[in-house]
């Protein structure tokens, strides 16, 4: 019994069943099921796994984090409804694409701050979401704009813990003592993002 | 934490769910239960309990859906000299004689057929998916079975069931 049954075409049943997948996805999308949709992009600085809400973009990962667990991280945070839908991220796919060609300065899709932790943190990572593109601040200054002057260290930990890199450039915070300071990316995304942006003398 | 996200619950459990009901509903009818199974289970996600063995339960809503299809299916039907064939990606039917005769199977055997030899299940889990016990689970499948050899052995003496 289980050998007949075995005649069924193995590649067959994976190809099926992934088409399949893909229209549940597309209605989940339709009826509103859709909590939260991931996607990868390629990039220069190494593939980007994005994700989205009904609000806006809530997270941008670098790939030394692992997908799965920021998938979890999501389901855990978030919504259990997360889904691969790549196609409900295009806009956001494209303006980073764009961003890295260099012909783009500012991003046009909104913001769902749910992962960003209310209060300093939270404040610290709005102002820095304000500084234009190709020029630098502090971390004294976003400490300062968030509304304690003296906490630079606490405002360097909040952008540690940015959920949206890249987007929200922290990138362009740097000590005022000079350098490019730390990233928690690793350093050399961030020398890389302010020399695309024109930000690094030399 | 032990709920994964339902990409990944997706893409663990696509393969034996779709195979499911490649054999209960054929390959015309897989793809709209595939994706009522899945749109339900994505509904029910989220109040779903964490330590819920989250692959019997999805065969159970497989199995309610394939037999709600069966009985709509029942209700409309049509004598036709030959059933239009729906374009399908389905290219799966290796045997389609013993396709056709599972397919006749009262719902249950079917069901417990199905989940027992096709996907490989043990009796709790198909008992589980069936809402009956394993005793239960177990007889349907030998009835099932033995009917299926039955229409096989007609079908070599020449006769059709």
């Amino acid at each position: 019994m289980t050998k007949e049954f075995g005649s069924m075409r193995r590649a067959d049943v994976e190809s099926a069943s992934r088409l399949a997948a893909q229209s549940v996805i597309d209605a989940a999308r339709r009826h509103g099921l859709e909590d939260v949709a991931v996607a990868t992009i390629d990039s220069p600085v190494g593939e980007l796994l994005v994700a989205g809400t009904r609000r806006g973009l809530v997270r941008v990962a670098y790939p030394d984090e692992r997908p799965d667990l920021v998938m979890e991280e999501l389901a855990e945070a978030l919504s259990p409804r997360v889904l691969e839908d790549p196609r409900a991220l295009d806009q956001v796919r494209r303006q980073l694409e764009e961003y890295f060609e260099g012909r783009r300065a500012r991003f046009e899709f909104r913001l769902d701050w749910a992962l960003a932790p209310s209060g300093f943190s939270r404040k610290v990572l709005e102002a820095t979401a304000r500084i234009p593109f190709g020029s630098v601040s502090t971390y004294g200054e976003m400490a300062k704009r968030a509304g304690s002057p003296r906490a630079a260290r606490a405002a360097g930990n909040a952008l540690h813990d940015n959920p949206i890199p890249i987007v929200v450039p922290c990138h362009r915070v740097v000590p005022s003592t000079g350098g490019i300071g730390k990233y928690g990316g690793s350093e050399w995304r961030k020398e890389f993002l302010l020399r695309l942006e024109g930000a690094l003398a030399e | 934490m032990t709920r994964p996200p339902f990409a990944a619950f997706l893409e663990e459990h696509r393969v034996p769910v779709y195979r499911f009901l490649l054999a209960s509903v054929g390959p015309g009818d897989a793809d709209d239960c595939f994706q009522e199974t899945f749109l339900a289970a994505l509904r029910a996600y989220p109040k779903l309990r964490e330590e819920s063995n989250l692959r019997a339960w999805v065969l159970t809503i497989a199995t309610r859906k394939a037999i709600d299809h069966g009985r709509a299916r029942a209700r409309r039907a049509v004598p036709v000299e030959e059933v239009p064939h729906r374009p399908t990606n389905a290219q799966v039917d290796g045997d389609p004689e013993l396709w056709r005769a599972v397919r006749a199977l009262p719902e249950r055997q079917r069901a417990a057929v199905v989940h027992r030899y096709v996907l490989d299940l043990p009796y709790a889990d198909v008992a589980r998916a069936l809402g009956c016990s394993e005793e239960a689970a177990r007889a349907s499948a030998y009835e099932g079975r033995k009917k299926l050899r039955a229409m096989r052995e007609l079908e070599h003496l020449g006769g059709r069931p």
